[in-house]
């Protein structure tokens, strides 16, 4: 069972490296899931060829919602902007490496969710963006 | 006192194994309780001997059907102590009953700047209807606050009456912090300054004896799955001089009494809130829940309860990093809601329900209440006739199983 709580999942909970704030940041938006209160901000820096060179996240949330969060922001540090776009719900589950119930998938795409809205400078989080 | 209401055989699903071969440990039942058999059996009946529609057909089976459509009501005036019947409406669910008050009562006799009072425990379906209301009517929604402990702060409800508020919405026990409020004390209060009151009864009519009559509540909701019935039914409670002056709630089939061309008008009460072909065979199956509720006895459930929930507060208490929200033991229900440090309510939940334990984690809809915590989410653990102490030592021991994988 403990699959779900892999050591990665725990470590970058415990101890994430893209938690934090960015002065001046290029993107940002924040977002919540209402179904347990989590609530997640993600700002971005980007060089002269749209390329992030920062990326961080703050808020509060589970395991399995901050863990996601923080390999994603890991993940993306180097990519353009069209890169981001382009990322999907299969993207963090690879870099999660478990399989999910549909309650905790909300979990674990909510730094995707907020991550999209903020690169297609959305006022809203959209849905269907993450599913692709 | 029993150690166990010996019940646990009543209901077919605690065979049910979870994740491989876990027994179900269902600590949820503030969210909706588990069925005995003679409950789901009456469903069955229903469907396979009676089926047919109520109030309407001059057959053998309307008939047979509407009279125990009709009998449940009867059961269920009895079962919360009411002495008339036509009291008591067949709802889907509290939330409806909460809204039809508000869409009915409410939209004729609210007016601008009223002032209606709320208490900061509520569950969101006794003050999004509330809000609803204020945004259409320009009404002013005030919230009493609750003390450190967790209980109404009664003081703080004297001082808000003073703004003559029309109406008053509170719950009988808080679904979060297991708070049992003194509810005849807040009706007489509340009636000595002329407001209405409305109680949301989704947690106390389960668990212990509640006689409506004597509370004298100008309204009470409640709903039928939490207390061993059917989901999809529920009932309001409305002092029958309130009901007679109500508009209908919703239009249809069975609230009038003649429509022509020219309009309509209304059915007696309790029909005229109850457009529609009814949820026949859930208000049937509530009947027998509480035939099967008052054969344990409400005084037997109460007290096995608080037996149970003094126990899983002290087990619960002795935990490093656990801290309980809410009231002692003494004034509460069998709702423990809890943080455990460090640990996110979500991740709880799921690593106890890998070993086939079963509770709630978030915000229990009562996010307002959470704001004040000072909370994103709670993990709540919630006892019903069928649990043991054997369940809170496997919460126990589950819990420390969460931190351990934290650890």
């Amino acid at each position: 069972m403990d699959d779900l709580y892999r050591e990665i999942i725990i470590e970058h909970y415990k101890n994430p490296l893209h938690k934090g704030r960015i002065e001046n940041s290029d993107y940002t938006f924040e977002d919540e899931n209402p179904l347990c209160g989590d609530h997640l901000q993600i700002e971005l820096r980007v060089n002269a060829d749209q390329k992030v060179v920062d990326a961080k996240f703050d808020g509060q949330g589970c395991a399995i919602s901050i863990s996601a969060a923080d390999l994603l922001l890991d993940s993306i540090i180097g990519k353009s902007i069209e890169d981001l776009k382009a990322l999907s719900k299969k993207d963090i589950l690879d870099l999660l490496g478990i399989e999910l119930s549909p309650v905790r998938l909300k979990c674990a795409l909510l730094s995707l969710k907020v991550l999209k809205a903020a690169v297609y400078e959305l006022q809203e989080a959209d849905d269907d963006l993450i599913q692709k | 006192m029993p150690n166990t209401l010996n019940v646990q055989g009543d209901f077919p699903i605690l065979k049910r194994k979870i994740h491989n071969e876990n027994k179900l440990v269902y600590l949820d039942s503030a969210a909706t309780s588990q069925k005995p058999s003679s409950v789901i059996q009456a469903v069955d009946n229903y469907y396979s001997n009676t089926n047919a529609n109520v109030h309407r057909g001059i057959h053998f089976l309307a008939e047979e059907a509407t009279e125990k459509y009709e009998n449940a009501r009867k059961k269920i005036a009895k079962f919360v102590g009411v002495g008339d019947p036509n009291q008591i409406i067949f709802t889907r669910n509290t939330t409806e009953s909460i809204n039809l008050v508000a869409r009915t009562w409410g939209s004729k006799f609210l007016n601008d700047d009223d002032v209606i009072i709320s208490t900061e425990m509520e569950h969101h379906s006794n003050i999004v209807p509330w809000f609803s209301l204020v945004q259409e009517k320009n009404l002013s929604l005030k919230f009493v606050q609750i003390t450190s402990e967790g209980k109404l702060d009664i003081d703080h409800f004297r001082a808000l009456l003073k703004l003559n508020p029309k109406l008053v919405a509170f719950t009988h026990m808080s679904n979060v912090l297991g708070t049992i409020n003194p509810v005849k004390e807040i009706i007489e209060m509340a009636h000595e300054a002329g407001a209405i009151t409305v109680v949301d009864g989704a947690q106390s009519t389960p668990h212990f004896p509640v006689s409506i009559d004597e509370l004298d509540a100008d309204f009470y909701a409640f709903s039928a799955h939490k207390m061993c019935g059917p989901t999809g039914i529920g009932i309001l409670f409305g002092k029958k001089a309130l009901l007679e002056n109500m508009p209908p709630f919703l239009g249809g089939g069975d609230m009038i009494k003649k429509v022509t061309f020219k309009g309509f008008s209304a059915n007696s009460i309790p029909y005229k809130f109850e457009a529609g072909t009814p949820a026949i065979a859930q208000a049937i199956g509530f009947g027998a829940a509480v035939d099967y509720l008052s054969t344990i006895g409400m005084k037997n459930v109460c007290s096995y309860e608080k037996e149970l929930t003094e126990y899983a507060m002290e087990i619960l208490s002795g935990i490093n990093g656990l801290h309980i929200l809410g009231p002692s033991a003494v004034d509460r229900g069998g709702v423990i809601s809890f943080t455990l440090d460090h640990i996110h309510p979500h991740d709880i939940a799921q690593i106890l329900d890998q070993s086939g334990i079963a509770v709630r984690a978030g915000h229990h809809c009562a996010m307002p209440l959470h704001e004040k915590l000072g909370l994103p989410a709670s993990t709540r653990a919630s006892f019903y006739i069928y649990n043991t102490k054997n369940d809170i030592d496997d919460l126990k021991e589950g819990l420390f199983h969460v931190q351990k994988v934290f650890s």
